[in-house]
C-alpha cells in the first residue's frame, strides 16, 4: 500500500515539475532595447497573446509573420470574448499581450494595474454593418429597414461590445430594432444569419469579410456614429517584455496595417 | 459485533476519494465566497433575472411534461419489445446524452429551422419556431429526453414482466396493465427520471443558444442570462448561478429519494 | 369448463398434450426443465408455441400452424386469444402481489380490470378474502405480509378473477414447510369442482389436490392417469422417485420377473400378465433387507453401495436405483461404505408388480 502511495505522489510531483519547467523557460537575457527592431535576433522564448475573438484570422497571420521575423520566439495565441480574456488575466492567466475589441475592457485592466495606464495603443477600428443571408430574402436596403418587425433581425445584447455599438447606433439614428434575439457574441449573430434563421444581423464589417459567400453585407452610412476602437498593450509583469513590445510594434506598424485592412478593419 | 462489518478500504483509496470530493465541492465553495450577499436579493430579483427564472421554470416544466409524454412509450418499447435494429436505435436515441449540446442545437436548427427539414413545412403554414419559446422547449426536450428514457428503461427491465403477466392473466388488457401495474411499479424511476430531465432542461444552454436565440422573456433562460450578465455584472452572474446550484441540489435530493424502490418484490420476503 | 391443449415449442424442445375435464384438477409432475412451466405459459397465453391448438369449453384459444422447419420454425400463425381474454388465471411460485396496491385492491384487480365498479369489486374481493381466511389482512400492503399470507392472498386474487381454468405453478415451493399445510388445505377447498392444472414437485400436493397426474420428461408426456395409479404403480424412475419407491423393470417370467441384468425376483402381480410382457415392480425401501452374503430368498438383487444417508431412525442405503432403509445398528454391522457390494432382498408379498 505504501508503495502505491509513493508512486501516486511521485507522479504528481513529476507533473508539477514539468509544469513549472514550462513556465520558467524564457531566459532573462533578452535585451529590452532591441524591442522595436524587427530584425534583431536577440529575442527568444515565447509570448502569449490574448486577443479578441474578432481578431482570430488577422492575429494568426500576424503571429506567423512575427515568428518568421524572430525565429527565436514562439507566439501562443488565445482568442475569446474580450471580457472573458479580461477575467482570465485578472485571475492570473499568463498573458504577455492583450488586444481588446473595445476600450472599455482595456480600461478594466489599466484600472486594475495589470496594464500600464499609458501603454494601450489603438491599432484598428471596426464598424457595424448589416449581414443578410445570400439573396437578401428580407430585402434589407438600409439601417432603417431593420425597424420593420417583419424583418427578423438578430443583434448583440447590450452587455457585449457589439451590442453597445448597436445601441449607440440606434440612439444616433432614432431607429429602434425589434430584434428577435439578442445574442452574447457576434459569432452567434452571424450564425443565425448564415443558417437563414434571421433576415438580418448587425455585425462588424470584418465579420462579413471573413464570412465570405455565406452572407452578404449591406453598408450602413450611419455606422460612423458607433466606431469600435481596438487597443493593444503589453501586460504588466510579462516574463518576456521585449518580445511583447516587439509584437505590439508589429501589430501597430505597417505589416499590421496591411493585414488588418485586408480583413476589413479601419485605421484608428 | 452488531453493526461492525468488514470495510476493507485501503487508506490511500480513501485519501484519493477525498481529493475527488474536494475537486467537486471546492468550486462550489469558491463560488459561494464570491457571492455579493449585500446585493444578493436585488440581484436575483431584477426584472431580467426574474424574467429569466420564470422563463426557465416554465420551459423546463413544459419540456419535462413532453419528456414524460414521449419518453414513457419510448422506454416501454425499448424495454419490452425486440425488433431488428433495436440496439442501434437505442444508442441513437440516447445520443443527446453524450452529444455536445451545441451539436444538438445545430441538428435542431436543420430540422425545425426556417430552412430545416420540417421547419420549411411549418413556415409554409405560418408557424415559425426559431427565436420562439417553443424553440427553447424543443432544445430542452431534445437534451433531457434520454435521461427519462434511460432511467425508466432500466427500471422496467429490473421490474421484469412477471407482474404484468399476472395482470394479464387476471383479465386486464395491455393498456390496463400499463396503467394499473407497470407504471405504478416504475413510478419511483419515472419520478426520478422526470426530475433529472427537469434539471437537465433547466441547465440547458448550448442547444438553446444555437437554436433558439436569446431574448429577454422569450428565449433567454437562466443559463443564458448568467452567461450574458457575466459580461458586465459578474455579481449578478454569481448570484444567479447560486440560484441554479440551489435548484440543482434540491433536484438531486428529490431524485435520490424518489429513486429508491419502495417495497418491490414482497414475494421474496419470507420463505 | 373442459380444457384441451396440444402444442409444440421448438426452441425448448417441448411437445405436449394435456386434457382437463370439467371440474377436474390435473397435477403435472416432472423433473426440472421437463417443460412444465412452458406448458403453463402456453396455456396462459404468455408464450406463443410454434404450432398447436387449445380449446377451453367451446372457445378456441389458439390454432397455430407452424412455419419453417422442425427445429427452428417461427411462432405459428393462426387464431390467437391474448392472455387477458382467455379466462385463465395463473398462480405462480411467488405470490407476485402488486406491491403498490393493498391486499383488498389486489384481490379486486381482476374484477376492476373487467370493468366492474369499485364497490362491486371490493365486495367481491372481500368475499374471496373470507373464503381464504384472510379478511383481516384486507388493508395491509403486500410488503407487510408473510410469505404464506401473501400466497393465500394470491390464491384469492386468482380465483376472484372467476377463471374458467386455474393454473398453479408450484404454489407451495417457496413457502416455509410450517405454513404449506394450511395453504394446501385452502387449495383443496377452493379447487374442489374447479378445472385446474397444478405443477408440483410434491407428491403430497398431487395426492391431496389432483384427480389425475401427468408426468413430463424432456418435453414429452411419459405417463398419465389417476393419481393413485400413476404414483403407486410408477412407470418411470422419476415417478418412482417422487413416492420414494424402488422401481425394478423387466419381463414377466412365470410368477416372477427377470430383470435386464438377468436376475430373477419373485413378485406378486396385481393382475394377470403373460410371460414375456414388460413389467415393473415397486417395492418400498423399508421393506428391503440388506445382507453381506447372498440370501436364500428368491427375491434378491446385488448392488454396489453408492450412498449411505442417515435419516433419523433409519439409514437409507442406495446402490444405483435400488434403495433400502435399515436400522443404524444393522448398517453398522454391515460396515457399509460406498463401493461395498451388498444384497438387497425383499418378500414377494411386499412388492407390487404390474404391466408397463
Amino acid at each position: 500500500m505504501r508503495r502505491a502511495t509513493t508512486a501516486v505522489l511521485a507522479a504528481a510531483a513529476l507533473l508539477l515539475l514539468s509544469g513549472c519547467a514550462g513556465q520558467a523557460a524564457p531566459s532573462g537575457d533578452a535585451a529590452p532595447s532591441a524591442a522595436s527592431s524587427g530584425t534583431a535576433d536577440s529575442l527568444e522564448g515565447s509570448i502569449t497573446v490574448f486577443a479578441a475573438a474578432s481578431l482570430k484570422a488577422t492575429f494568426t497571420e500576424l503571429a506567423q509573420e512575427f515568428e518568421a521575423a524572430h525565429p527565436g520566439v514562439t507566439v501562443e495565441l488565445s482568442f475569446a470574448g474580450s471580457s472573458d480574456l479580461v477575467t482570465q488575466i485578472t485571475e492570473g492567466a499568463p498573458a504577455d499581450v492583450f488586444a481588446s475589441a473595445d476600450e472599455k475592457n482595456m480600461a478594466k485592466l489599466t484600472d486594475a494595474g495589470l496594464v500600464d495606464a499609458g501603454a494601450p495603443v489603438d491599432f484598428a477600428t471596426n464598424v457595424l454593418t448589416i449581414a443578410v443571408p445570400p439573396g437578401n430574402p428580407g430585402t434589407v436596403e438600409a439601417f432603417a429597414d431593420l425597424a420593420d418587425p417583419a424583418v427578423r433581425t438578430v443583434i448583440c445584447a447590450a452587455q457585449v461590445p457589439c451590442g453597445a455599438a448597436t445601441a449607440t447606433l440606434e440612439t444616433a439614428t432614432g431607429v429602434t430594432i425589434p430584434a428577435v434575439s439578442e445574442e452574447s457574441s457576434v459569432t452567434d449573430v452571424l450564425g443565425k444569419v448564415t443558417s437563414g434563421e434571421a433576415d438580418a444581423g448587425l455585425v462588424y464589417v470584418t465579420d462579413v469579410v471573413a464570412a465570405g459567400d455565406a452572407v452578404e453585407g449591406v453598408d450602413i452610412p450611419e455606422a460612423a456614429e458607433a466606431v469600435n476602437t481596438y487597443p493593444i498593450a503589453p501586460v504588466a509583469g510579462s516574463q518576456n517584455e521585449a518580445a511583447a513590445q516587439a509584437f505590439v510594434a508589429l501589430v501597430t506598424g505597417s505589416t499590421g496595417r496591411d493585414v488588418l485592412t485586408a480583413a476589413g478593419f479601419g485605421a484608428p | 459485533m452488531a453493526g461492525s462489518t468488514y470495510g476493507g478500504v485501503p487508506r490511500w483509496v480513501a485519501v484519493v476519494a477525498a481529493l475527488g470530493a474536494a475537486f467537486v465541492l471546492l468550486p462550489l465553495v469558491a463560488m459561494l465566497l464570491r457571492v455579493n450577499w449585500a446585493e444578493f436579493v436585488p440581484l436575483i430579483t431584477s426584472e431580467s433575472s426574474l424574467d429569466a427564472l420564470g422563463l426557465s421554470l416554465r420551459t423546463s416544466l413544459t419540456s419535462t411534461a413532453l419528456c414524460v409524454l414521449l419518453g414513457v412509450p419510448m422506454a416501454i418499447v425499448l424495454a419490452r419489445t425486440r425488433f431488428w435494429g433495436q440496439k442501434v436505435l437505442r444508442s441513437l436515441v440516447l445520443l443527446p446524452l453524450v452529444l455536445p449540446p451545441v451539436v444538438g442545437g445545430i441538428a435542431l436548427l436543420y430540422t425545425f429551422g426556417r430552412r430545416g427539414l420540417l421547419g420549411q413545412g411549418f413556415e409554409a403554414f405560418g408557424v415559425t419556431i426559431a427565436f420562439s419559446t417553443t424553440a427553447v422547449v424543443l432544445a430542452q426536450t431534445f437534451v433531457a429526453l434520454p435521461f427519462l428514457v434511460l432511467s425508466l428503461e432500466g427500471a422496467l427491465r429490473t421490474v421484469g414482466t412477471r407482474y404484468e403477466a399476472v395482470g394479464a392473466t387476471l383479465g386486464a388488457r395491455p393498456t390496463t396493465v400499463l396503467r394499473r401495474v407497470t407504471l405504478p411499479l416504475v413510478l419511483p424511476a419515472l419520478v426520478s427520471g422526470a426530475v433529472l430531465s427537469f434539471a437537465r432542461a433547466l441547465g440547458e444552454f448550448g442547444a438553446t443558444l444555437t437554436f433558439a436565440g436569446s431574448l429577454q422573456g422569450v428565449t433567454r433562460t437562466l443559463p443564458l442570462e448568467i452567461y450574458l450578465q457575466r459580461e458586465t455584472d459578474p455579481d449578478a452572474a454569481v448570484a444567479l448561478s447560486l440560484v441554479l446550484v440551489v435548484v440543482a441540489v434540491v433536484v438531486v435530493a428529490v431524485a435520490h429519494r424518489a429513486g429508491e424502490p419502495a417495497g418491490l418484490r414482497p414475494g421474496r420476503r419470507a420463505r | 369448463m373442459s380444457f384441451e391443449l396440444h402444442a409444440r415449442v421448438a426452441e425448448r424442445d417441448v411437445s405436449v398434450a394435456l386434457e382437463v375435464a370439467e371440474g377436474e384438477t390435473v397435477a403435472v409432475l416432472g423433473p426440472n426443465g421437463s417443460g412444465k412451466s412452458t406448458l403453463l405459459a402456453v396455456a396462459a397465453g404468455l408464450l406463443r408455441p410454434d404450432s398447436g391448438r387449445a380449446r377451453l369449453g367451446d372457445r378456441v384459444l389458439f390454432d397455430l400452424q407452424g412455419r419453417g422447419g422442425a427445429a427452428g420454425g417461427r411462432p405459428g400463425r393462426g387464431p390467437w386469444v391474448p392472455p387477458h381474454a382467455r379466462g385463465i388465471a395463473l398462480l405462480a411460485q411467488e405470490a407476485l402481489l402488486f406491491p403498490h396496491l393493498t391486499v383488498l385492491d389486489n384481490v379486486a384487480f381482476g374484477a376492476r380490470a373487467r370493468g366492474r365498479s369499485r364497490a362491486e369489486a371490493a365486495t367481491h374481493a372481500r368475499s374471496w378474502l373470507e373464503r381464504v381466511d384472510a379478511i383481516e389482512l384486507a388493508d395491509r400492503r403486500p410488503a407487510e405480509l408473510s410469505g404464506g399470507q401473501a400466497q393465500r392472498i394470491a390464491v384469492a386474487r386468482a380465483l376472484a378473477a372467476d377463471p374458467a381454468l386455474l393454473l398453479l405453478d408450484e404454489p407451495m415451493a417457496a413457502l416455509d414447510v410450517s405454513v404449506a399445510p394450511a395453504l394446501r388445505r385452502t387449495l383443496r377447498a377452493v379447487l374442489a369442482g374447479r378445472s385446474a392444472v397444478i405443477v408440483t414437485h410434491d407428491v403430497l400436493d398431487a395426492f391431496t389436490l389432483a384427480d389425475r397426474v401427468v408426468v413430463l420428461d424432456a418435453g414429452r408426456v411419459v405417463d398419465s392417469g389417476p393419481t393413485a395409479a400413476v404414483l403407486e404403480r410408477p412407470r418411470t424412475a422419476f415417478a418412482a422417485g417422487l413416492t420414494g419407491v424402488n422401481l425394478i423393470t423387466g419381463t414377466a417370467h412365470r410368477d416372477g420377473v427377470r430383470t435386464a441384468e438377468g436376475q430373477f425376483v419373485d413378485v406378486r402381480f396385481v393382475e394377470r400378465v403373460v410371460d414375456g410382457a414388460a413389467v415393473a415392480v415397486a417395492v418400498r425401501p423399508a421393506a428391503v433387507a440388506l445382507s453381506a452374503v447372498e440370501p436364500r430368498t428368491s427375491s434378491r438383487l446385488p448392488g454396489r453401495v453408492t450412498d449411505v444417508e442417515p435419516r433419523g431412525d433409519v439409514v437409507r442405503v442406495r446402490a444405483g436405483a435400488l434403495a433400502a432403509d435399515v436400522t443404524p445398528r444393522r448398517a453398522a454391522e454391515l460396515d457399509l461404505a460406498p463401493g461395498a457390494t451388498v444384497w438387497f432382498s425383499f418378500a414377494a408379498d411386499d412388492t407390487t408388480a404390474y404391466p408397463l
